[in-house]
């Protein structure tokens, strides 16, 4: 089969055009090396079936980062056919280097020139025939965000890939070598074919940049943008929450009820207050989940996190880590796993480390999930945002506080220089491409984790069955037992104390694990939940599960990212202290206090 | 004509790089963004708490630390 292989400079929009190229859906961001795996397609072209590579965007191929690694040793050890590699046409002058590289070093190429949306606004003309002569190798234009030159750019990739040779390996590996004439033909080319505006034209990006990295003002606008994005999120999802609450409920009385009234009695039981019940009272969130994802798509793409960066150093350097470890830390408010997995475009490990110590205690969606259910529980609608923030608030405080006292073990000196992209709003498509994934992906933890879980919970809670459910006899009630002399400290009782230990696991079966505990969803269990808990035990139970341990699969993450069992370790153990500490150091304050 | 870092720019001030002098990691990495000796730089804004720099070189926009930018020496036109 014949291989064709992506390449270029970060921030051109080369996943978005392989995402169109093939119609899968490779993740887009705003972020230099947001792409880390591999990504593969199989597409029919000109007759054939051909395997459509991405590979990560770099600057160059003698580059020192990870990503300049996996890209040489990749074409060092995989022969393809053609190359297409995708430069952003507004920066020709740095990015064509890269495809002068490629030509010296042997590997047949096409070359698109990307973002021509973008150069047309910007003035910038290309005599693509004259470049193409300079290059030799087929050069077009194309918008990857709008469709614009694809039919153009599929005839010329396929036209390519049949009338040349594939590579060899052996020989690439030995034209990989230094190459000082690229300087020469880059500027020859340029004199020659490409005409920039002496001064270019204050563009929208400026003038926003003048604001939101205002010197004064930058700080305070970015935590008033997030502030404002996390109340919307919570003020938009409740009523789409509660209509799919009813819709569960409804569900539920008139179909799945008169469905089962055949079944044992037990039996029914582990369906309907077991399964359904812990899976629909998850199910709910989905709604919220979708909307925290489209928001976070579009601040992403936006190119304001490089922003946040930028404001952001300055702090960050001072508890030893930098822009880029901060905006880590915000990818984590959505999943704690490729935020874990973005920290390898750190070079040094010390840097990646730390980060990577501070990154579980980011509030992600999971948790968020927990926190809506009880903060609604337990809160009135007024005070519902403001809780939900200071959790937000004391998340980051955690994070700081442990880069603070560990940033002595992790010392580094890498220079910190990233690109800052011109402000981009993501297409429609993207937005739900992405909140299609996680509806995917939730649907996916749903029939495995989520269900065994609760189904697990269930057994626990109704075992030995000759007492009564959820007692202090069953099964449960021993474990919590075992458990109260360390958790009766901070407030947590010993049923909170079971959906604990499931919520190492995923934190999406917690709400799950409580519906199942009590036979109740939705409403009902939002009412016990309120009867049972007073607010101090309520907000304990939250900043334990915050801090406490992220889930199963980031701490597998943080073992490979991390390549140590031992720094797994450590970092669990850390988390399961400080959470302990702070919930301990905050109930028995409130309780000293009088409430 | 007078020498300084880059670091000494005041915002809004161009200058032409004349010698980098760097570490072999960063000096590559500076090299791939398009730093080379001859080339001009525009200091657009500087991050307050000593925070870092944002710069323009041809139509590129970055940011670095001062620390970073300190191995970078410039000549501006006229003496200020």
């Amino acid at each position: 089969m014949r291989c064709v292989a992506l390449l270029g400079m970060p921030n051109t929009g080369k996943s978005t055009f392989f995402n169109r190229f093939t119609g899968a859906s490779a993740r887009v961001g705003n972020w230099p090396g947001i792409t880390i795996d591999l990504m593969a397609a199989k597409i029919p072209l000109g007759g054939h079936v051909v395997k459509v590579v991405d590979l990560p965007g770099i600057y160059d191929f003698h580059g020192f980062s990870e990503d300049e690694k996996v890209v040489r040793r990749f074409l060092e050890n995989n022969s393809i056919d053609l190359l297409v590699i995708v430069l952003n046409g507004n920066q020709l002058e740095r990015q064509l280097s890269l495809a002068l590289q490629a030509r010296q070093v042997g590997l047949r190429a096409v070359l698109l020139l990307n973002m021509s949306d973008e150069a047309k606004r910007a003035g910038i003309t290309v005599d693509t025939e004259k470049m193409a002569a300079g290059l030799g190798m087929p050069v077009v234009w194309v918008s990857a965000k709008y469709g614009e030159g694809f039919s153009a750019a599929t005839q010329v990739i396929s036209s390519a890939l049949y009338s040349g040779c594939p590579t060899d390996p052996a020989s690439l590996r030995a034209n990989l070598a230094a190459d000082d004439e690229i300087e020469d033909a880059l500027q020859h080319i340029m004199k020659s074919a490409v005409q920039i505006p002496k001064y270019m034209p204050e563009g929208v990006t400026t003038r926003i940049d003048r604001i939101l990295l205002h010197p004064v003002l930058g700080l305070p606008l970015f935590f008033l943008i997030m502030f404002l994005l996390f109340q919307s999120i919570f003020t938009l999802s409740k009523p789409l929450q509660d209509a799919m609450a009813w819709l569960l409920q409804q569900a539920r009385t008139f179909a799945l009820e008169p469905l089962v009234s055949g079944l044992p009695l037990w039996m029914q039981g582990l369906l309907l207050d077991g399964i359904y019940n812990g899976v629909g009272t998850v199910a709910a969130f989905v709604p919220v989940i979708v909307l925290f994802f489209l928001v976070m798509t579009v601040v992403e793409d936006s190119g304001y996190l490089s922003r946040a960066a930028y404001l952001m150093d300055a702090m960050m350097a001072r508890l030893g880590l930098d822009g880029r470890s901060f905006v880590m830390l915000l990818m984590g408010f959505g999943c704690n796993v490729p935020a874990l997995m973005g920290t390898r475009i750190m070079r040094s490990r010390a840097l990646r480390l730390l980060t990577m110590l501070v990154i579980p205690f980011s509030l992600c969606s999971a948790r968020l999930q927990v926190f809506l259910f009880i903060i609604t529980a337990i809160f009135t609608a007024q005070a519902a945002p403001a809780v939900l923030f200071s959790l937000y608030l004391l998340s980051f405080a955690v994070a700081l506080l442990t880069a603070m006292l560990f940033k002595s073990q992790f010392l580094s000196s890498e220079p910190f220089i990233i690109e800052l992209p011109p402000y981009r709003l993501p297409t429609v498509r993207q937005m739900i491409l992405r909140g299609w994934q996680e509806v995917r992906h939730f649907l996916k933890r749903a029939s495995k984790f989520i269900t065994a879980g609760v189904v697990a919970v269930w057994f626990l809670t109704h075992l030995p069955s000759d007492v009564p459910p959820g007692s202090v006899d069953t099964l449960a009630g021993s474990i919590g037992a075992l458990l109260s002399p360390v958790l009766s400290p901070i407030g947590i009782d010993s049923q909170l104390a079971i959906v604990l230990i499931f919520g190492f696991v995923a934190k999406e079966i917690v709400i799950g694990s409580l519906a199942a505990i009590y036979g109740l969803e939705g409403g009902a269990l939002m009412g016990l939940m309120a009867q049972k808990l007073d607010w101090v035990q309520a907000y304990s139970f939250m900043l334990f599960t915050l801090i406490y341990t992220p889930c199963l699969s980031a701490v597998a993450t943080l073992r490979s990212e991390a390549k140590s069992y031992l720094f797994m370790l450590a970092s669990v153990g850390w988390s399961l202290l400080l959470a302990w500490l702070v919930s301990f150091g905050f109930y028995q304050g409130a309780r000293l206090l009088g409430y | 004509m007078s020498e300084s870092k880059l670091s000494a720019l005041q915002p809004g001030e161009s200058a032409t790089i004349k010698a980098i002098s760097a570490d072999e990691v960063l000096h590559h990495r500076l090299l791939a963004l398009g730093f080379r000796i001859g080339k001009e730089v525009c200091l657009i804004r500087r991050g307050r708490f000593k925070g870092p720099l944002q710069v323009r070189i041809g139509t590129t926009e970055i940011i670095m630390r001062r620390v970073d930018a300190d191995k970078i020496r410039v000549v501006t036109p006229s003496a200020p």
